[in-house]
């Protein structure tokens, strides 16, 4: 990474109860790159805070947990309000290999596109989604493909980098903040971003997913599907 | 008699609410108007036997729930929509908060 471009560029991380494994991915992070990391503490009630600031993170502590899409776009918020110009947003519990930070964030840095998504399925890495999840995402991936007229292989990915605009976008009313995925990827195509996909290495997470449960994945199809629809019929 | 004096006491429970500052004057239009149509059912019971023939129902105690009903469903709507108002308006909040308490 060159040292011209560190202070234009950060590294964003919600995290919600991530004691014991937030400085292990900072710790990780460092060895890649030396951007600026921003943890956003989503009303974490563990150590999170302070092993976050002891691990060298800049830390924006939210009074309550609003959910991963609130803590994200606080920290898009604050990136914007301290002027850099790029992002990189990635998990804090180590799923998100920071191996592949360079090959999200350069393509961003020569203005080729303004957002790169991280894919796990275009790599060889160990992540391997229970077959109900990986099912949701071939459908999700399905219909992304069709309204963006590209292929898109991941798109709940959490795993990307963006310039400004897309900074800006996000930091917007337009933002879902509940669960931000594939209705994002049609929302950045609909209002004419530029955008591609990039293999990452993508681990699992070594706690249960926001996706887990029963609820929460019936509840997450159709948030998805009514967001899709209702972003379809929005004039932009 | 009975549903007069329901109607009539939850008209003037409202506006005794809008006066003390309890209640909303926006909220309190609709509960007015339910009041209020209460109050004019019972005393034009004509036009309640009018509403039945119209909606098509049996008897006018259907249609009283049926409204009843209606009601209680536009309430609720509106209620999610300002709770909807309200989450936004508390996440925005809590974020400008965090970060103002960042840069402190």
């Amino acid at each position: 990474m060159s040292n011209e471009l560190k202070n234009n560029f950060a590294i964003i991380m919600p995290a919600y109860n991530e004691a014991r494994r937030i400085a292990p991915t900072i710790a990780g992070i460092r060895k890649y790159s030396n951007a600026d990391i921003i943890v956003v503490s989503d009303g974490s009630t563990d150590g999170t805070v302070a092993e976050a600031k002891g691990a060298g993170a800049s830390v924006i502590e939210l009074p309550f947990n609003m959910g991963y899409g609130a803590a994200l776009q606080t920290g898009f918020k604050y990136a914007l309000k301290k002027e850099y110009e790029f992002a990189v947003q990635m998990d804090a519990d180590g799923q998100h290999d920071p191996l592949s930070i360079q090959a999200l964030i350069q393509p961003i840095l020569r203005g080729e596109v303004d957002i790169m998504i991280g894919s796990r399925f275009l790599s060889e890495g160990t992540y391997r989604a229970p077959f109900v999840r990986r099912m949701g995402m071939y459908f999700f991936g399905f219909i992304t493909s069709v309204l963006t007229g590209r292929k898109i292989t991941d798109p709940t990915s959490g795993f990307q980098a963006l310039n400004k605009k897309v900074m800006e976008f996000y930091a917007s009313k337009a933002y879902p903040v509940d669960y931000p995925d594939a209705d994002v990827i049609i929302m950045l195509h609909r209002h004419g971003f530029r955008f591609r996909e990039v293999p990452v290495v993508m681990h699992n997470a070594a706690k249960p997913s926001m996706h887990g449960g029963i609820i929460n994945p019936l509840y997450y199809i159709f948030k998805m599907v009514l967001s899709i629809l209702v972003t379809l019929m929005r004039k932009e | 008699m009975f549903a007069l004096v329901i109607g009539a006491g939850l008209f003037l429970a409202i506006i005794e609410m809008v006066r003390r500052r309890r209640l909303a004057e926006e909220y309190s239009f609709l509960w007015l108007v339910t009041g209020a149509g209460i109050i004019v059912l019972v005393l034009w019971y004509d036009l309640l036997e009018k509403l039945t023939r119209f909606i098509g129902a049996m008897t006018p105690t259907t249609t009283l729930f049926i409204f009843g009903f209606v009601f209680l469903m536009l309430i609720n709507l509106h209620y999610s929509v300002k709770i909807t108002e309200l989450t936004k308006q508390v996440k925005d909040l809590a974020q400008k908060l965090a970060i103002y308490d960042k840069e402190k």
